[in-house]
């Protein structure tokens, strides 16, 4: 398949990016990774008239930490986030959902901030970075502002951000010591795509008591989805095996999903209990199953 | 594994590919590859509907883009894909290169647009405008045979393209003296052929009228004879050269109208024409595989011995006859008793219209749903009748001392020694161990299955193969060969053959093929047929060839012909090696000054016709356990013995048997064309179409046995589908044990994971 024409410049920094963006208006796409985007241009699914290339702006690229938390320039590929210690150290989860995204080449190629801002349901980090409360800085010529994670992702393909705006950067608060992270998915085996997925962030006392869990889920909606009851059924209960199965027996409730060519509704509510109750015990430190991944790449 | 071996051990030596160094860096020259200055470019608007009239098209605004050159619809020409005859009686409906009137599937071609790029070709056909009323449409064949089912081909007003039976013995007979029946209902998953080189044409207008045009074809010669009676144009004026062709799986043996297309736009605008198919121009006119539905009954003895089998196989032919649509069911019915003795046998086929892209060939081409079909009747007849399913095969096999066997089919196998093969893979496989694995797994509740499939792979068939071999001026060696390569190593395994067989170096040696003005007529690469049929073919050659350079080397040590024996690199005198010719003073001989009485040259052609197919065979065997809590699967253990008669080079044997597996295990796990209640596509782009990832592959154990084809002048039986034939059924029958505590009898393939959770679901709460 082939894209209509379009036309293509490329940006220097992020001004320039910003003034390109004003000057072609609502047909023009920014492109980072085009991961996303050059597949949709080429099923003629969009059209832009512009492509602003911001692939060539500098310093949008790396994991650091800063002050309490990892920040991630919004042109960092996931390869690089999956492979990075400090991101494997710190928020492993982060790490785990980078790894299992597409595969080698998407992995490379693909930006996390292109990710975010495509924000397509079946995606991979707006789930983990849901679970993990993260925030995503937006520059536009008026000023530079930060979204809750909370606020960012709308709906289906649908962020917060506006259409002057630019995401710069992704920020991950650090999780504290006694906190843990998991990411669980299952993946389409034609896509790489979530089916679905569960990323989970478990802080717990010095006795195992649940401070605090936050769970999100990929493939039962629009954007992530926060199952607020497995979440309130775990704060202040002892994290043994029993519970948390409990707790992620509510995964799916309050969730509408669709039938799938793939999978139904009612296998994604299914999955989603089982994938947050590994989430979920792997983030609070027992050694879990692991899952069949025959299908990884 | 190395490069340098002497004459005397080529054949059965791991020689490395001589291709391969080209290909590995990107030096290969596929079709797309071809740059022919002043080269147009062909586009096609397809149809978006499966069934529909065309009540207008509407070129104006196509025809005034920039860079068009040419705009065509059905109206203009009168350019049809031609389709042999290949069951009495069968049906053949129209296959026009473009629609004229109506469209049968989606993605035929409506309109065509040729112009100076690619791109402004593409935007051109997308600005064609097509006004379609839409039709009932059937994509599902059993479906297509309901009384009130929509006609899929409403020039025919019948949805059966043919019936034919393939019968012997007494079969009513055997089933009223059976102590049990076993009855199943048994699909076949519709797969696409995912070569990665998509098809591509380019053809060119010779200044003297003929015509040239590279394909990406596993028939060139075929190929060439069909473009021929499809575009009227001389046979003998047209040159198709097969580059360096990406795989196929069979899907590149057809003529395709695309290809015709590019032709006739080169012919009428006196420019070359190229056309290189999308990924997704392919999801929709590639010939697809499978998808046949087989409703059978296998009488048995209780003490497990067959009887008798019955099966109506309902194929699915698509909406257009291909050259090879017809020919998979065939193969289907002629191996349905597989390895078994079962001398009463009926089998029914019912092919089937419907409107969807049509089938043929796909790696296995019949063999596949024949596998599959008496491996599960089998695993079920030892489960009913509480037989070990080693028992009941064993107690059933042809024996050895039996062939070359007839078969209640008709067909005769060769040669063969199953139970051996049996026993090779219970002993790899640790056979008692997995059953034991199975049982602790399923003590600590979770699904595990130990499948086994025993199967034979017939090879080669399909008429001839040619191959001539001409020793040149120097001595060096031309091989030409009928049997063109689309990847499977042919200039490797051949001139192993060769530099054995005359006593030279590889190096000596070129294999040509794939080009009709450098070979002679071939038929080409499918079916598991180029060592069988190719190089039986060459084999013959060689042997021709080497007697003339023997009386020539007689004549030229003065010696007598008994006396002469094969040497290093030529021929000597017996007991006096020292006394000798290389093939450089043969040659030189032969060109020049001949004895009297003999004919100058020193090439051998010969066409090759054992009149019988190769029947490989062998046995599989899995463990299995799928995940209770969300229906994945994983392969715990996966061991394959083939038995391909004498091996020429095990390290290409080795590779064929992982390439069939891992389609063999797409069929089983994930590939499936779909289509919607309405005919849409479901599955036409990768998004939404699983195939197995080179990652996803589980760890294989290979074992082999050896028995020597005595048909074949090298000994040798075909290989290229032993996975998809032999894999499929064994994962099927290892889910369906995983699943039998459950009390699920049979689901079809593929088993991917939403299916099998809904499965052990449903089943888990009918037991509450």
């Amino acid at each position: 398949m082939f894209p209509a024409s379009f036309g293509y410049v490329a940006a220097r920094s992020v001004d320039e990016a910003l003034e390109l963006l004003a000057k072609h208006g609502e047909d023009a796409k920014l492109l980072a990774g085009g991961h996303s985007l050059i597949p949709a241009m080429k099923l003629r699914l969009a059209s832009p008239q512009t492509l602003i290339d911001i692939g060539t702006v500098q310093g949008l690229r790396g994991v650091r930490v800063d002050s309490d938390a990892l920040t991630i320039g919004a042109l960092t590929v996931h390869a690089d986030i999956a492979h990075s210690d400090l991101v494997r150290q710190r928020v492993p989860a982060l790490a785990a959902a980078a790894g299992v995204i597409g595969d080698v080449q998407v992995r490379n190629r693909g930006t996390i901030g292109g990710s975010c801002a495509h924000a397509d349901p079946a995606a991979d980090f707006p789930v983990v970075l849901t679970a993990l409360n993260a925030s995503f800085v937006a520059v536009s010529s008026s000023g530079k502002r930060t979204i809750a994670v909370d606020d960012f992702f709308v709906d289906f393909y649908t962020t917060a951000l506006g259409q002057n705006e630019i995401l710069t950067e992704i920020r991950v608060p650090l999780p504290p010591s006694d906190a843990g992270t998991a990411y669980h998915k299952l993946a389409n085996p034609a896509s790489g795509y979530v089916v679905v997925s569960s990323g989970a962030l478990v802080r717990r006392d010095g006795s195992g008591k649940c401070i605090d869990a936050r769970v999100a889920i990929g493939g039962l909606g629009g954007k992530p989805f926060r199952p607020a009851a497995t979440e309130a059924a775990l704060r202040g209960k002892s994290l043994t095996p029993e519970a948390i199965a409990d707790a992620a027996a509510k995964a799916a409730d309050g969730s509408d999903p669709d039938d799938e060519i793939y999978a139904s509704a009612d296998y994604k509510r299914h999955v989603a209990t089982v994938l947050t109750r590994r989430a979920l015990a792997q983030a609070s430190g027992f050694k879990i199953e692991t899952s069949h991944p025959q299908n990884q790449r | 594994m190395t490069t340098q071996h002497a004459p005397a051990g080529l054949i059965g030596a791991s020689v490395l590919r001589v291709e391969d160094p080209v290909l590995a860096t990107g030096r290969g020259c596929y079709v797309d590859d071809v740059q022919l200055p002043g080269a147009l470019y062909l586009a096609l608007l397809r149809s978006p509907y499966p069934h529909a009239k065309i009540t207008s098209i509407n070129t104006d605004a196509a025809r005034k883009m920039p860079g068009v050159e040419l705009v065509l619809t059905g109206a203009d020409i009168d350019i049809n894909i031609p389709s042999p005859v290949m069951i009495p009686g069968q049906k053949i409906p129209p296959h026009p290169a473009l629609a004229r009137g109506a469209v049968h599937a989606a993605g035929a071609p409506v309109a065509a647009v040729v112009a100076q790029t690619r791109a402004q070709a593409v935007d051109a056909a997308n600005a064609i405008e097509v006004e379609y009323d839409p039709l009932p449409a059937v994509v599902n064949a059993e479906k297509a045979l309901e009384p009130d089912a929509p006609i899929a081909r409403e020039e025919i007003d019948t949805n059966i393209c043919y019936r034919a039976v393939n019968k012997g013995g007494d079969v009513d007979k055997a089933f009223a003296e059976a102590d049990h029946i076993v009855k199943m209902h048994i699909a076949s998953p519709r797969q696409v052929a995912m070569a990665i080189e998509p098809r591509a044409a380019a053809a060119r207008p010779e200044p003297n009228g003929d015509l040239t045009v590279w394909l990406s074809t596993q028939s060139p010669h075929r190929v060439r004879a069909d473009l021929a009676t499809s575009l009227k144009f001389p046979e003998h004026r047209i040159r198709v050269i097969a580059p360096d062709v990406g795989g196929g799986f069979g899907s590149k043996g057809p003529l395709y109208r695309e290809y015709t297309l590019a032709s006739y736009c080169a012919l009428k605008l006196r420019r070359p024409v190229k056309w290189t198919a999308t990924r997704s121009d392919d999801f929709l006119t590639v010939i697809q595989g499978r998808d046949q539905a087989m409703t059978s009954e296998l009488a048995l003895k209780r003490d497990g011995t067959m009887l008798g089998l019955k099966v109506r196989v309902v194929a699915n032919l698509g909406a257009y006859l291909c050259s090879n649509t017809a020919g998979p069911p065939q193969r289907m019915m002629a191996m349905a008793p597989g390895c078994y003795q079962i001398r009463n046998v009926f089998v029914e086929v019912l092919a089937v219209f419907t409107n969807t892209v049509s089938t043929g060939p796909y790696r296995g081409a019949g063999r596949p749903e024949s596998v599959l079909n008496i491996e599960r009747l089998v695993d079920k007849a030892a489960r009913d009748l509480g037989i070990d399913r080693l028992e009941i095969r064993r107690k059933n096999f042809i024996r050895p001392e039996q062939f070359p066997y007839k078969t209640a089919t008709g067909v005769e196998y060769d040669s063969g020694d199953y139970e051996k093969a049996l026993d090779e893979a219970v002993k790899l496989s640790d056979y008692d161990r997995l059953i034991r694995e199975r049982d602790e797994a399923r003590k600590r509740g979770e699904l595990a299955g130990v499948g086994v499939s025993t199967f034979v792979e017939p090879s080669g068939g399909a008429g001839f193969e040619s191959g001539a071999v001409r020793v040149e001026r120097t001595g060096e060696i031309t091989v030409l060969t009928g049997s063109s390569s689309h990847g499977q190593g042919h200039e490797t395994v051949f001139a192993q053959v060769v530099a054995e067989k005359m006593r030279v170096g590889m190096e000596h040696v070129a294999i040509r093929h794939g080009d009709t003005m450098a070979v002679q007529q071939g038929v080409g690469t499918f079916g598991s047929r180029s060592a069988v049929m190719g190089g039986g073919a060459l084999a013959l050659a060689i042997e021709k060839v080497s007697d003339k350079a023997r009386r020539i080397a007689a004549h030229l040590m003065e010696a007598s012909l008994e006396d002469i024996v094969p040497a290093e690199g030529g021929f000597a005198v017996a007991g006096v090696p020292e006394k000798k010719v290389t093939w450089r003073q043969i040659a030189a001989a032969a060109y020049g000054r001949m004895p009297k009485g003999m004919d100058p040259g020193l090439q051998e052609t010969v066409f090759f016709d054992p009149k019988r197919e190769a029947w490989g065979f062998g046995a599989h065997v899995a463990l299995v356990k799928i995940d209770r809590d969300t229906g994945e699967t994983r392969i715990e253990k996966l061991v394959l013995v083939d038995d391909c008669g004498v091996i020429i080079n095990p390290m290409i044997v080795e590779g064929q048997i992982h390439g069939g597996v891992a389609q063999g295990l797409g069929e089983a796990f994930l590939e499936h064309m779909q289509y919607g209640e309405e005919g849409e596509v479901l599955t036409g782009t990768l998004v939404n179409y699983a195939v197995p990832h080179a990652t996803s592959m589980p760890t294989l154990t290979l074992g082999e046995t050896v028995t020597p084809n005595p048909f074949n002048p090298l000994g040798v039986k075909g290989v290229g589908e032993a996975g998809t034939n032999g894999a499929p059924p064994c994962i099927a029958n290892a889910v369906m044990d995983a699943l039998a505590p459950l009390g699920i009898d049979h689901i079809d393939m593929p088993y991917t994971a939403p299916k099998l959770w809904a499965v052990i679901r449903s089943a888990e709460r009918g037991k509450k």
